[in-house]
């Protein structure tokens, strides 16, 4: 499917630069064109196809459809699919919590989403699919959505009403399964596009560094680890590593398009992919400062069991793909 | 009248960006609009949105969760 790419690569490597084919130089840069032209042209085809599902599921949609409906059992799995095609910056983290509290959601449902939702994201599935495969990308697709049905239920059974700040507990007690007037923008695909176009290309803007710096750093690393380097400290066999490669990954969010492609590189030279996954979902869907914007809403106790408890499940997760991959 | 414009947002990137277009908007082409930045999460909430940033014109909102352009602005304005 990509051969046209390569056969750029090489033209443009082999023949315009004139580098001699096997040299490590025209290696790495050929390495470095295949990957970044292969990584960018998936990011823009997710990014935009994610774009149009996300303009017909708009959050208030999300949030009524949570709201009016009893699903049995089945809301946090809702909640975590909606999460998917519903991204959100982590700045809208409080307005969100606050919206889904108002109409009455519980708290664990609304935990699902806000679980998933920056956990499986449209630039991760990009650049996934780019550097891992679909295989690979359905497994994490899959497991991340599972992630975020089971850490909601788990957070609903251990009842964390009285750990919201005050303000956030009236709103509580005033919420109501009403239904808002919504009106649906009754628009046509083509009167959508120009907003979901410039949105797509807004977010490849913001990313396209970060995606070709990880690239770069990634091909350097190819050629100067060996084959295997990190079987000796990272085997299956050695149970800290999840842990770990998880807490590690924590503090690292801003540049989750930056370390995937070195990521993919550690996994060539050895790193289960078990690990690998648990330390990605700690890096894209854990952050910081993201946390420190829900004190807002929540107490310190709250937050600390909320990711404690996603923590918890990412390291699980690692543990049974390294066990069954 | 003396238009009321609000830009409801946290403080991220983006609301600040939202807002300086919108001040541009309403010096480049003399509108006459006040300009406020509302960064209080309990009185953004009373606009009952769940995205920010949030364009609040004359107490409709307009556009929540992305930023606009400065045509799409104008049109709003206009």
């Amino acid at each position: 499917m990509f051969d046209w790419i390569q056969n750029i690569a090489d033209w443009f490597v082999y023949d315009v630069l004139n580098l001699n084919k096997g040299e490590h130089l025209a290696e790495a840069l050929n390495f470095f064109i295949y990957d970044t032209t292969k990584i960018l042209i998936l990011l823009f085809i997710i990014i935009f196809l994610m774009g149009i599902v996300n303009s017909y599921f708009p959050i208030d949609k999300v949030k009524n459809y949570l709201s009016r409906n009893k699903l049995y059992g089945l809301e946090y799995l809702m909640a975590s699919l909606f999460g998917v095609v519903t991204p959100f910056c982590s700045c809208s983290s409080v307005p969100l919590f606050i919206g889904f509290v108002r109409g009455g959601i519980p708290l664990g449902v609304t935990f699902a989403f806000l679980i998933t939702s920056p956990l499986v994201n449209e630039v991760a599935i990009g650049l996934f699919v780019g550097l891992f495969g679909i295989k690979t990308t359905i497994i994490y697709v899959v497991s991340g959505i599972l992630l975020g049905t089971v850490s909601g239920i788990i957070l609903q059974k251990l009842k964390l009403e009285p750990y919201l700040t005050p303000w956030v507990k009236e709103v509580l007690a005033n919420a109501q399964r009403k239904q808002e007037a919504f009106i649906a923008e009754k628009q046509t695909l083509k009167q959508r596009l120009p907003v979901i176009w410039s949105e797509v290309l807004k977010i490849l803007k913001s990313i396209i560094p970060y995606v070709i710096l990880g690239i770069a750093i990634g091909g350097l690393m190819h050629g100067y680890i060996p084959e295997g380097f990190f079987e000796k400290y990272m085997d299956k066999d050695n149970l800290f590593a999840v842990p770990i490669a998880t807490i590690l990954a924590i503090p690292m969010y801003a540049n989750a398009s930056g370390i995937l492609p070195v990521v993919q590189v550690l996994v060539a030279k050895g790193i289960p992919l078990g690990t690998a996954i648990a330390f990605m979902m700690g890096v894209i869907g854990l952050s910081l400062p993201e946390a420190m914007l829900l004190k807002k809403v929540m107490t310190l106790k709250l937050i600390a069991i909320f990711f404690g408890v996603v923590t918890l499940c990412i390291i699980i997760s690692g543990y049974l793909f390294n066990i069954i991959l | 009248m003396t238009k009321v414009i609000k830009v409801l947002g946290t403080g991220c990137t983006k609301c600040k960006k939202m807002a300086s277009i919108v001040q541009d908007v309403v010096t480049e082409n003399n509108i006459d609009a006040t300009v406020e930045k509302v960064e209080d999460i309990m009185e953004i909430m009373k606009f009952n949105v769940m995205l920010v940033p949030v364009l609040v014109i004359d107490d409709v909102v307009t556009i929540k969760g992305r930023v606009p352009t400065k045509n799409e602005v104008l049109a709003l304005l206009n």
